[in-house]
């Protein structure tokens, strides 16, 4: 039996008056998810602007961009926009909104608590993480502007500072910076998610009657908890090696520009490396795991099936987030490594295999002989699949060393990460919206706008990432910001121009989906009933939006596991899973 | 998962009505509070803590790791000269893990102005052993041994700075635990102690751990 502390505090749990604690300075689980989620989608518009500068430099490079100085981007300019494109849409959109958004809101209220278990710490991540963004921003707006060494920020490039570059002063401080904040503002929400995931589950709901959601979102916090730290102490012996002159990072005998660095010495570059990636590669489960819980969510509710082997699910996630800090190595192939590391993980990386072809098998297990609903969000949990099948082939092909030398520094790593690591997670989110808005808000989103946004997005990120394999094949580099230097680059001019013609049309198709957000919000469908897609779990069985207090008041029962769907012998399609048994109407 | 799904059926089939108790969740509550909102449990606040510590090992370990790497790796590493204070400082730290767990002990047989004693002595070896630390660093800088003379002393400072921040933090907490008035607040003052002196035993240990790095690791 647990013991109760005396609950003289129980005053936060009254609704605050007030703009301010309302909606700025929030404790509410359920704004403070939708601050993150606002947060997300103004850095995914940004991330996006960065990006289409950069294709259009791609596309035609003797023209001109009017507000850049000198008109045509130079080579550091576009350094500089791949970096902060890169570190926006990693930290600022693929961490937060999946996780801190979508989770925030409906991790406490799929395991029926009132809210997370730290309300007030919750507040302070969310404010922690607007900061971070405020001081990654400011680095475009200093001397020299924003740093050039990609988000991975590889040492040396980045911790001499203003000698190597424009951009790798001022600017490079200030990401380290912000970035070691994130990591802060990373941990404490870590911490929060997995403690109320623990400790505040409602009565009857057990871990094996956890939705899918919330199990990734379970595993992406421990996956954070662990990385974050690691990545904390990587930014602070950078930070020392710019500011301090210290040599953790920099090698002695280096010749910049002309000049012997002589007050540096006997440092590894491959140390960076290896703290980056010993977070780095997680990140990419934190980015892409909660994308596979809603994926699995919604295509049980709209195939009207339980989940296909959900303990094989639940098995295939801890696996992955498991063996994701296994594998860091992978991503240092061609850092010089010895063959014998390479090859222990090369085999480590191909074992993610495993989990993976599980988890696709399950969903298409599900999917089979299913009532299926073509509706946006479906649409979308149905294109994460598709994506997360396209990007994660070719992770087969780079997770061998003596394909991976070849292929490494091209535009065949852009097509995988970005497929895999972007888009899917991305099509996890939409996926997400278009499913739990009208429980957010009220309202539907509009679904023929949606079905449009839907193939607009889909075909568009085919059109612009499937062909960037061929160019990597082809040996086109990334990172350049021109490709018509020599001949063998030219060939494949018009290939990079349909790349930015496909771009410009997907991204407009963005603000199809802008326009619906929006338009929806104050005018979409209201949604009268409190589970309009006769779903399962239980946010389903609050109004629409929900009180403050989530089941005001009550403390919900769980019955059921979260995907009782078609169940025979049942009246009904689903079995929510806090209808006591003996009101399940039988056929 | 099928197997549920056919067991409820099942009640349904049987015609069992109402009362049906749900099965053991994730919650061991007594049931006792229902139509009022649940508190945050008791255990949810050692969950917290030892996540918390969990988070604090991968960054200690991260710099540690780059201690072992960076020495195995690079050609100028100095033994850096070890101050003799730290020997004392250690000794100090060790003395305050006892004291707290005097003043808990006081505090649980309600013996109140002994635990305040107990207590502020605790708070008072934790400020000894930060004020220890800081001449320990003063001993390495007359030695000529500053933050960027060598990855040895980099790494001597930069560990020895890490583990104060995160002692600094736990005596804010001891002034919390001795400060706040326990009456309007979800927890007791009988928890927050337990919790400060487990992030202080911890702080503790990994004083040792990393004095044991910096002296067996020179």
């Amino acid at each position: 039996m647990v013991t109760h502390e005396n609950g003289g505090g129980h005053g936060h749990h009254q609704p605050p008056s007030g703009f301010i604690r309302k909606w700025v300075f929030s404790i509410d689980h359920k704004v403070i998810g939708i601050q993150y989620l606002c947060l997300a989608l103004f850095s995914v518009f940004v991330g996006m602007a960065l990006s289409l500068l950069m294709r259009f430099h791609l596309a035609w490079p003797a023209a001109k961009i009017p507000f850049l100085s000198g008109g045509q981007m130079t080579p550091e300019q576009y350094l500089a926009l791949m970096t902060m494109h890169g570190t926006i849409m990693v930290f600022m959109v693929l961490t937060t909104a999946p996780q801190s958004g979508f989770g925030n809101y409906f991790l406490p209220i799929q395991i029926g608590a009132a809210d997370m278990a730290f309300p007030v710490l919750n507040m302070l991540s969310f404010w922690t993480t607007f900061v971070s963004l405020v001081v990654m921003i400011c680095a475009f707006f200093v001397s020299g502007g924003a740093p050039i060494g990609g988000w991975t920020s590889y040492a040396p490039l980045s911790a001499l500072g203003e000698i190597v570059g424009p951009g790798q002063g001022g600017g490079e401080t200030l990401w380290i910076i912000g970035l070691a904040i994130f990591c802060g503002a990373s941990l404490m929400g870590a911490l929060n998610f997995i403690t109320t995931l623990i400790d505040l589950r409602a009565k009857g709901m057990t871990l094996g009657r956890l939705p899918l959601t919330c199990w990734t979102w379970f595993v992406t916090a421990i996956l954070g908890l662990l990385a974050f730290g690691v990545l904390l102490a990587a930014c602070i012996l950078l930070l020392l090696d710019r500011l301090a002159g210290t040599s953790f990072f920099i090698p002695g005998g280096l010749v910049v520009t002309d000049q012997v660095i002589t007050w540096h010495k006997g440092g590894s570059p491959l140390l960076w490396q290896h703290l980056f990636w010993f977070f780095g590669h997680p990140e990419v489960y934190i980015a892409i795991l909660p994308g596979m819980g809603v994926a699995s969510h919604l295509l049980s509710t709209f195939s009207r099936k339980p989940v296909f082997g959900y303990r094989a699910m639940v098995g295939a996630v801890c696996g992955i987030g498991f063996l994701g800090f296994c594998v860091w190595g992978h991503h240092m192939f061609v850092s010089g490594m010895s063959p014998y590391s390479a090859f222990a993980f090369s085999i480590l990386t191909m074992t993610i295999g495993v989990p993976s072809a599980i988890k696709t098998f399950n969903w298409l297990g599900t999917l089979w002989g299913g009532k299926i609903q073509f509706n946006c969000a479906m649409l979308f949990a149905l294109g994460f699949v598709s994506l997360f099948v396209s990007g994660g082939l070719s992770g087969l092909f780079l997770a061998q060393p003596a394909l991976d030398l070849y292929l490494h520094d091209g535009y065949f790593v852009v097509a995988h990460f970005h497929l895999i690591m972007g888009v899917a997670a991305i099509f996890g989110m939409f996926a997400g919206l278009y499913f739990w808005f009208p429980k957010m808000f009220g309202r539907f989103m509009n679904e023929s706008i949606g079905k449009l946004h839907f193939w607009l997005t889909f075909i568009g990120v085919y059109a612009i990432f499937m062909p960037m394999h061929f160019m990597g094949l082809a040996g086109i580099p990334r990172r350049y910001s021109e490709m018509t230097a020599g001949p063998f680059l030219q060939k494949l001019q018009p290939l990079v121009v349909f790349i930015t013609i496909a771009a410009f049309i997907t991204i407009g198709g963005q603000l199809i989906f802008l326009f619906n957000f929006l338009w929806s919000l104050f005018a979409g469908k209201e949604a009268k009933e409190e589970n309009p897609w006769h779903a399962t779990t239980l946010e389903w069985s609050i109004p629409s939006p929900p009180p403050f207090d989530n089941f005001g008041g009550i403390e919900p029962v769980v019955y059921h596991g979260p995907y009782e769907f078609s169940v025979p012998g049942a009246a009904d399609d689903y079995i929510p899973q806090h209808l006591a048994p003996d009101l399940v109407r039988k056929a | 998962m099928p197997g549920t799904i056919v067991d409820d059926i099942e009640l349904i089939d049987a015609g069992r009505g109402g009362g049906t108790p749900p099965p053991a969740g994730g919650d061991d509550d007594d049931g006792g509070s229902s139509g009022a909102r649940r508190p945050v449990p008791r255990r949810a606040y050692f969950t917290a803590l030892q996540l918390g510590l969990a988070a604090i090992v991968m960054f200690f370990m991260a710099l540690a790791s780059s201690y072992i790497v960076r020495k195995g790796l690079g050609t100028d590493w100095q033994r850096a000269p070890i101050p003799p204070v730290l020997w004392f400082n250690t000794l100090i730290l060790l003395a305050s893990s006892v004291t707290i767990v005097v003043a808990r002990k006081k505090l649980e047989g309600g013996e109140r102005e002994a635990f305040r004693s107990w207590w502020w002595v605790t708070t008072g070896l934790g400020l000894l052993f930060l004020a220890g630390q800081i001449i320990a660093w003063r001993e390495l800088a007359a030695a000529g041994m500053l933050l960027a003379t060598n990855p040895s002393s980099s790494f001597f400072y930069l560990l020895t700075a890490a583990h104060g921040a995160h002692l600094a933090g736990g005596i804010l907490a001891l002034l919390y635990v001795a400060f706040r008035p326990w009456s309007r607040s979800r927890i007791s003052q009988e928890t927050a102690a337990e919790l400060t002196s487990i992030y202080w035993h911890f702080m503790d240990g990994l004083w040792i751990f990393l004095f044991a790095l910096l002296t067996l690791g020179r």
